[in-house]
């Protein structure tokens, strides 16, 4: 017995699949599976961080419902997943966040735009508030540089401390021996897996939304949305590099490095969230978790709000918007910084270890 | 030839080209191979979507031959090599004409089945044996109906659920209608030039099987759905198709005596018979445990436990050899002592005591090797287990109870090379073809090899849709 009632419940599945194993060409979860003879709760948070819910095995399984054995693989992962998010959460006390996620994610969000709003409104003059301000250093009129890199570095430091915490225990929990190390080479393998991602995929088709007919369009929208992310996140370094070692301010113009990278970035995160948002909404409803629909359309938001505002702020930086616009725009990403380790985000810090310990376990199967 | 235009079958007066009744793989490949060849085709599958396509639901692969190694397959299967096995494993039991000519068609089954969606595999963990002989489909048998399914709309084939047919209107070996009962709609008839039987055989008929096997059909557990329950082939043999096949000889596996009557599938089946002894319900050995290695012993282990009292063994193993085979859905009951298993299990403990202590006496020593027949006998008992022999000594003392598993029967129409079903009188029927299980016994006279079931259907079904659009087309 495990510790909860989900974990008995991947613990049965695991047991019918590891009897079947018509499924081991699929993804990387049944040859993981494969492996073990029995489950530990480190074992199935480990599988279920490892499953992209890309649906193949649902469809392709002689044992889903209406079958008595009841086999829903990505729904029970699903769960499990998300209960492991609580689980490994850093500190302890917070983890109650991902109960009501949406909710806490939304109050989060808004306190932090309305925090900005009536920050600038209070520490600047309405004519600056409201002013048109153009050239280099035009945003540190209403916030001064050294403040916003000092509050943002320290929301971004704190997600990292505690999303390295969280993993740290998962890592710990699924991993034998207990705190061993992993290699470059398992690492890099799981950054190619990762970045292409090579098990939403439904083994070669596509993943399973709607109906039967396998499609890569959830692929095709995470990519928009990882890869808008990562490129607002190089925008955000080049500036920061501009502004340290070239002594560059900014606003920068829209041919120049962080707002290209910017652009493009944001055109991903406005286009993929939406794209994510509605195959979330048409998909076949025995494939999610529907209890944590509210914690993956709060990250979606979250994304989308970034993206969206951030890319308003571009357009209409030389208008008298730009200082209403910034606030939004700075509460969004400050939101989004002290959320990461309260929300979906996470999905992708523990996949991306189970994915190298994924790697570690082939390596070693390999070697042996 | 027009791929897009199709006929809908819900009036009364609708006629189509080929009428195709069944849905697993021989039907969808009959259905494809028709539609490719231009005509307009209906599949009647008799089950609800889930349960669609029979047996090929629970299947994981299929035995074709090649002459060179392939991306899936370790290594050159020649069609001789296939024809030697097939031999063997009926005991010459098949129809040599027949059998080659699917053995030969078999080659280019692996790369058409491919342009029809299915995809292939490594053989899967576990089942290395396989990995030169047989190709998997990746994902299992569903995952290979699904994208038969898929292919079959994609070029205009209609496809009715739930489509139970009650009658088959067949004049001179001539079909002329079918008679449908929808769950909706109600009685219709529906028309066809041709048509492909592929409805499977009659396994999950027990009153049927209790012709041939009295009340121990009872205690048979059946691995696929209720369905295939060989309706269409009774109505054929009726009508005057002429008949082939032992009613008796069945692919039979022992599975778990805990699993469900119907359609407990791929994982309830035990192979963990070579790394004990089997014994019946009064704690007899009844055969050679160590006979022949994995897959060859795999199928005669159902029939063999037919074959006792009440229709149960129990495969008795020691806790040395629990990771020796792969995990099972159901956990072995264990006890203590062999008088303690033998209570759980509600055996004889004084027999059964006597049966271990009398194998164990007689285990020669040897080097074991599951993977080869190895040097692992037992000398003075009877019936002797001549590989892999070791002494159950090492508590705790564990088993799997087994019965009869029937995954089909071999009973069916006879069928000349084109798929053509033969009348009694000896004459070829006009329009009537047969593929899959339904026909399996013109080839399995009896005896199984891994992956032949789903050779048969893919075969049979391929030429059987081709003949009847070509039928229907002229």
């Amino acid at each position: 017995m495990h510790g909860t009632k989900i974990l008995d419940e991947a613990d049965r599945l695991m047991t019918v699949c590891n009897s079947c194993r018509y499924c081991e060409g699929l993804c990387a979860v049944f040859p993981a599976m494969e492996m073990r003879r029995a489950f530990s709760d480190g074992d199935l948070n480990y599988l279920a961080n490892l499953c992209h819910s890309c649906g193949a095995c649902y469809v392709d399984c002689q044992f889903s419902p209406p079958h008595e054995f009841n086999v829903n693989v990505p729904q029970t992962l699903a769960v499990a997943r998300a209960e492991s998010y609580a689980a490994y959460a850093w500190p302890q006390a917070l983890s109650g966040a991902f109960a009501r996620n949406g909710l806490v994610i939304s109050i989060v969000a808004a306190l932090s735009m309305a925090a900005f709003i009536l920050g600038f409104a209070a520490l600047n003059d309405r004519s600056v508030l409201f002013g048109v301000h153009t050239g280099p250093g035009a945003f540190y009129k209403l916030m001064p540089h050294n403040a916003m890199a000092v509050l943002f570095s320290a929301a971004f430091l704190y997600a990292i401390l505690a999303l390295a915490m969280s993993v740290r225990t998962f890592w710990r929990d699924i991993g034998t021996p207990i705190g061993g190390r992993a290699d470059g080479g398992s690492i890099f393998q799981a950054i190619r897996d990762a970045g292409e991602l090579r098990y939403l995929h439904g083994g070669g088709v596509g993943c399973y939304n709607e109906d039967d007919k396998p499609t890569d369009r959830r692929k095709l929208f995470h990519h928009l949305t990882f890869y808008g992310f990562l490129l607002c996140f190089a925008a955000t370094s080049v500036a920061t590099l501009y502004h340290y070692l070239l002594a560059r301010e900014a606003p920068y113009p829209w041919w120049d490095l962080p707002v290209v990278l910017g652009t493009l970035g944001g055109v991903g995160l406005i286009v993929g969230p939406i794209g994510l948002f509605i195959a979330k909404s048409r998909r076949a409803p025995e494939l999610l978790d529907e209890q944590r629909y509210g914690m993956d359309v709060g990250f979606i938001a979250m994304l989308f709000l970034t993206g969206f505002t951030g890319m308003l702020l571009l357009l209409l930086r030389e208008t008298a918007a730009m200082g209403p616009l910034l606030a939004l725009h700075l509460g969004a990403v400050f939101a989004l910084f002290i959320t990461m380790p309260y929300g979906k985000f996470v999905h992708g810090i523990y996949r991306f270890a189970a994915l190298v310990r994924y790697a570690q376990e082939r390596r070693s199967e390999a070697g042996s | 030839m027009s791929l897009t235009s199709s006929h809908r079958a819900d009036g009364m007066s609708s006629k189509y080209d080929v009428l195709v009744i069944g849905g697993g793989n021989a039907a969808l490949c009959a259905a494809i191979s028709a539609r490719r060849g231009g005509a307009s085709v209906l599949v009647l599958e008799g089950a609800p979507k889930f349960y669609r396509g029979g047996n090929t639901r629970h299947t994981r692969n299929m035995r074709c031959a090649h002459d060179a190694a392939t991306e899936i397959l370790t290594g050159p299967y020649t069609e001789d090599e296939f024809w030697e096995d097939l031999l063997r494993v009926t005991g010459g039991q098949t129809d040599e004409v027949l059998a080659r000519h699917m053995i030969r068609e078999s080659k280019d089954i692996l790369n058409w089945i491919v342009e029809q969606g299915v995809r292939w595999q490594p053989s899967l963990g576990g089942t290395l044996s396989l990995g030169r002989t047989n190709s998997f489909f990746l994902g299992g048998g569903r995952a290979m109906l699904n994208a038969l399914y898929l292919t079959a709309e994609r070029l205009g084939v209609d496809v009715e659920y739930d489509a139970e047919v009650t009658d088959l209107v067949i004049e001179d070996g001539m079909f002329l209608a079918a008679r449908l009962k929808r769950p909706i709609k109600g009685e219709t008839e529906i028309r066809a030039t041709s048509l492909v039987a592929a409805a499977g055989g009659f396994e999950a008929n027990i009153e049927w099987l209790k012709q041939y096997w009295g009340e121990a059909a009872d205690n048979f557990l059946i691995r696929g759905t209720p369905y295939n329950r060989g309706s269409i082939l009774k109505m054929l043999l009726d009508k005057g198709v002429q008949e082939v096949g032992d009613p008796t000889q069945c692919h039979a596996v022992a599975i778990d005596a805990r699993a469900p009557k119907f359609d407990g599938g791929i994982i309830t089946r035990h192979d963990s018979v070579v790394f004990g002894i089997v014994v019946n319900k009064h704690s007899q050995r009844f055969y050679d445990e160590g006979e022949d290695i994995w897959p060859k012993r795999y199928a005669i282990w159902g029939r063999l436990v037919a074959a006792q009292p009440d229709q149960i063994a129990y495969i008795i193993f020691d806790s040395t050899v629990v990771t020796s085979f792969m995990p099972t859905l159901f956990p072995p009951i264990a006890g203590q002592t062999v008088a303690e298993l033998a209570g759980k299990l509600e055996l004889d403990a004084v027999a059964l005591e006597k049966t271990v202590t009398e194998f164990n006496a007689a285990v020669r020593p040897g080097t074991f090797d599951h993977t080869i027949l190895d040097d692992c006998v037992t000398e003075g008992i009877t019936p002797q287990k001549t590989h892999w022999a070791r002494k159950i000594e090492t508590p705790p003392y564990l088993a799997y109870p087994v019965r009869p598993g029937i995954t089909f029967t071999y009973l069916g129409t006879r069928v000349n090379k084109e798929a053509r079903m033969q009348m009694a009188d000896g004459k070829p029927s006009a329009n009537m073809f047969a593929a899959g299980e339904i026909m399996a016994g013109n080839v399995l006279g009896k005896g199984y090899a891994a992956g032949m079931g789903m050779t048969i259907g893919s075969v049979f079904g391929r030429i059987a849709g081709r003949e009847a659009a070509r039928h229907a087309k002229n």
